[in-house]
């Protein structure tokens, strides 16, 4: 944990951001790491191809997190934190096309040029979450999503001692994600840095993702009152707003903030520090109240789990239990557990 | 299989100078459609057609206006057009059994009946596919699904519409190949014609082949491939009706993740789309006249061809909520209580009541085993039967799926999405009903509505209606004129279409299984060919048009 004394997290600032990002003027939500790359499709670029703009932005983050160079210290020659191996060849041989990226094919690891530099992931820890929903708020301000569309959304569950508790549940992030391979027109896609993504340009709204997926995250856009359908700016994948009628929406991890070195809406809008923004490459988590720790141990010792994990979805957000809650809520029965 | 009663049926005796005036008589019947105008035709056909033009009303306001106005939701996000969807294309099954599973197990008496059967799969299985487009949130993006770049092919909806597609291939084939023998006689009818639709119907049939030359090869050829056809329609409509499950239970959803689907819905298919039939030939029968070649007995035989579908659709329903109910499990057991005795029992039990029980007992009562009484049956089915799609549809899609069993409500906790209907799908809803009809009557008014040369060409046909004919004719001073409204034949004026022979009474034969006795008259089997009189299905008079009058 040597390392880790080495962090200085820095002063959240305005929307959480961790410390000033210099020479990085974020676009409109924070969506990119450059206004001009915001309105094409770069930001569906494989990380491989990544130009030094966005290395520069990636490597930003780390600074903005603290890391700084010692992000090399953390996968000491690896270049990946293997903690979860599949995790690592899961993520590696996506393409921004949309093709299949799932299956954990390792061997392509060896045919790209360089890895990812992220794989992003989350954990919400329950033990803090008051159930405010401000992260909710906060996502749909920063979407302009209508009251219904909660991309976060916070559920009350019912432990198995009778308490109730708050659970807030984004898009899961899934590895291996149902809502994609049912897709029929690749408009669900994965990025290199596992985030699932939806081409909103390419959907055409036959709703196969919203069956499929187990979490009940995506939400579609029925009403044009509530879309601004032609407001000339392109709707991407990273940062969907506008949205456009008749299309599927659901959380993007902000990824765009995540690249930019912000944290997401929900994370920075959350007042007790519930969430955290994680990344499994450099093994950090970061939460609004400026706690920064070591993403894997943080798991590890926190026992965390996550949810329906008999749906073989591999979640990327990470729950952190602690008052007799009891997450697999559709009964399963495996025992809920973090997959290794 | 060939069969013995049609031999038995045959009179020797009346014979060749009979069939010239029987050929005539078909010919006549079959070509009636298309040379006359009935004086409701066009009323109909503007009726029918204000209907479409609201669907597609209703469906410009979607468009414009998003899914919203159709009454989805994030937690309804799919429902009637889904349904829809189900119900338009397994309706269109009725074709493939009568004219490719009766034609291959030799069921001849199936023949008059065949042209009708396939011009409605060839209708309503255009007008179910049309159902993506309003189901779809962009059907502008539609092309994508025809972009091979684009395809994801671990996609149900990809399967759907490859499936589909071959089967629409199949049924325009299926349809056209009885049809080239018939073009000649049909274009021979419409020649000398003047008019836009009489120079329209030649220009069709040429361009389909009428001036063709048919020598014996030929025709054999046709035969030949009309029955490979109707080996192939058959995996082809079941492979349609499993992949378009698939869409379903390829989802992790309650209710929706379920093996038992793709039978479930192929028999669903077949159900609905022999009730199809039955009340397509019913219509056609009454409003064309072809009540000498359409016989009482044949909606008795498809009204057993139904309920045993409708028997085994049942068995599957009770199979699948049974076992779900009694895992226990939260998901499931959520959804079966919500179908049984939830939110969902009105039409839940709706479909048990009008598809399940009633069609049985109206096939198992002698006295509705009518005309009318299958009509009926039919009729529920269909009805019955979309709102089974929708019980299907609906309810997995409103089940909330982060919840927790243990909180209050127990398996029913969590917040149910609820779908509402308006007018929007419900107007593109009777816009496809109405379709069907409307373009029925287009198909009719240039193909003959009886399969001609199929007919012509039965062993013992020619006979067999010589000798309706002749019967008819007997009793006709029984009857003079019928009763008020009875149609006529015009042309072929001996033979007035009243009944077709009727056969002894078996009143008094001793019951058997709920009522009928098989192997004696009133027996229809499904087995025995031909128009013969032998298994004329009742002795009693109430098989006639008892529905009708
Ligand atoms: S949580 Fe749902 S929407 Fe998100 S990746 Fe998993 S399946 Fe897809
Ligand atoms: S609604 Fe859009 S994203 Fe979802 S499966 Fe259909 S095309 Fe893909």
């Amino acid at each position: 944990m040597s390392w880790l004394t080495d962090l200085d997290p820095g002063e959240p600032g305005e929307n959480g951001a961790f410390g000033a990002s210099p020479g990085l003027d974020a676009c409109p939500g924070g969506s990119c790491a450059s206004g001009s790359a915001c309105a094409t499709d770069t930001c569906l670029v494989p990380a491989g191809t990544d130009d030094d703009d966005s290395s520069v932005s990636r490597r930003s983050f780390l600074r903005l997190l603290g890391l700084g160079a010692g992000a090399a210290v953390v996968g000491t020659g690896v270049g990946l934190v293997t903690y979860r191996e599949y995790a690592a060849a899961a993520t590696t041989n996506g393409t921004a096309k949309g093709g299949m990226v799932t299956g954990g094919a390792a061997a392509s690891m060896a045919d790209q040029a360089s890895p990812p530099t992220h794989q992003w992931a989350m954990v919400i820890d329950l033990r803090s979450c008051n159930g405010c929903k401000s992260c909710t708020a906060a996502c749909q301000k920063a979407h302009d999503l209508t009251p219904d569309q909660t991309w976060i959304d916070v559920f009350t569950m019912t432990s198995s001692t009778g308490k109730e508790y708050p659970f807030p549940r984004p898009c899961m992030q899934c590895e291996n994600p149902p809502c994609l391979h049912v897709c029929p027109v690749h408009a669900t896609f994965r990025q290199d840095q596992g985030v699932v993504l939806v081409n909103q340009t390419r959907c055409i709204g036959c709703r196969m993702c919203m069956a499929a997926c187990p979490y009940q995250a995506r939400y579609f856009n029925w009403n044009a009152g509530t879309v601004y359908p032609k407001t000339g700016q392109q709707a991407d994948a990273e940062f969907p707003v506008p949205q456009r009628l008749g299309t599927v929406g659901k959380c993007t991890f902000c990824v765009g903030n995540l690249n930019n070195g912000l944290l997401s809406e929900c994370a920075a809008g959350c007042p007790m520090g519930a969430i955290y923004n994680a990344d499994i490459i450099s093994d950090v988590a970061v939460n609004s109240m400026g706690n920064t720790v070591k993403l894997s141990t943080f798991l590890d010792d926190n026992d965390a789990v996550t949810f329906k994990p008999s749906q073989n979805t591999h979640p990327r957000v990470w729950y952190i239990l602690g008052h007799g809650q009891d997450l697999d809520a559709d009964a399963s029965q495996d025992t809920p557990g973090a997959s290794s | 299989m060939p069969d013995e009663q049609v031999h038995e049926a045959g009179s020797p005796e009346r014979g060749p100078t009979a069939l010239p005036e029987a050929r005539e008589h078909l010919r006549v019947a079959a070509m009636r459609p298309v040379l006359e105008t009935p004086r409701w035709w066009w009323p109909a056909v503007i009726v029918l057609g204000a209907v479409v033009a609201l669907g597609v009303v209703a469906w410009a306001v979607q468009l414009a206006d998003g899914l919203g106005v159709a009454g989805y939701n994030d937690q309804a996000f799919w429902a009637v057009y889904e349904a829809d969807l189900v119900a338009f294309i397994g309706v269109s099954y009725g074709g493939a059994v009568v004219s490719a599973i009766l034609r291959l197990t030799k069921a001849t008496w199936r023949a008059p009946l065949t042209r009708i059967a396939e011009a409605t799969a060839l209708v309503t299985l255009p007008v179910g596919m049309l159902f993506i487009v309003p189901h779809l949130g962009s059907p502008q993006r539609i092309w994508e699904l025809v972009w091979p770049p684009y395809w994801n092919l671990s996609s149900p909806i990809l399967w759907d519409f490859f499936a589909v597609s071959t089967y629409l291939l199949a049924t325009v084939i299926f349809f056209y190949l009885p049809l080239i023998a018939d073009l000649p006689v049909a274009a021979a009818r419409l020649a000398g014609r003047s008019g836009l639709r009489a120079r329209c119907g030649r220009l069709l049939y040429r361009a389909l082949g009428s001036d063709r030359e048919l020598g014996v090869s030929k025709r054999r050829l046709i035969e030949g491939s009309i029955g490979l056809v109707a080996i192939m329609v058959i995996p082809m409509a079941v492979s349609v009706h499993s992949v378009l499950s698939f869409a379903f239970a390829s989802s992790s959803r309650p209710g929706y993740l379920e093996t038992i689907f793709p039978v479930y819905f192929v028999v669903a298919a077949l159900y609905s789309g022999i009730a199809l039939v039955v009340v397509a030939v019913a219509a056609c029968r009454r409003l064309f006249h072809l009540e000498t070649f359409i016989h009482p007995r044949h909606f008795v035989r498809l009204g057993f061809v139904l309920v045993a579908f409708g028997a085994a659709y049942l068995y599957l329903t009770f199979t699948e909520y049974l076992i779900d109910g009694y895992s226990g499990t939260a998901g499931l057991a959520a959804w079966v209580r919500q179908d049984l005795t939830g939110r969902y029992w009105i039409p839940f039990w709706f479909y048990f009541v009008a598809a399940g029980v009633v069609p049985l007992m109206i096939m198992a009562v002698r006295r509705t085993r009518t005309v009318g009484g299958v009509v009926t049956a039919s009729s529920l089915v269909i009805g019955a039967l979309w709102v089974k799609r929708l019980v299907i549809v609906i309810p997995p899609a409103t089940e909330p799926l982060v919840r927790s069993p243990l909180a209050a409500g127990g398996v029913l906790a969590g917040n149910w999405g609820t779908y509402h209907f308006t007018w929007v799908p419900i107007s593109i809803t009777l816009a496809a009903t109405a379709a069907i009809p409307l373009l029925l009557l287009v198909v009719f008014r240039f193909v003959p509505i009886l399969p001609i040369a199929e007919m012509e060409e039965l062993e013992s046909y020619e006979e067999e209606l010589a000798e309706a004919i002749e019967i008819t004719a007997a009793s006709a001073p029984l009857s003079p004129g019928g009763p008020p409204g009875r149609p006529l034949i015009p042309p072929a004026s001996a033979c007035a279409p009243v009944d077709p022979p009727i056969g002894p009474p078996v009143r008094g034969a001793p019951g058997g299984v709920l009522g009928f006795t098989p192997g004696q008259a009133g027996w229809p089997s499904l087995r025995s060919g031909g128009m013969g009189v032998a298994d004329t299905p009742t002795g009693r008079q109430p098989f006639g048009l008892g529905g009708w009058r």
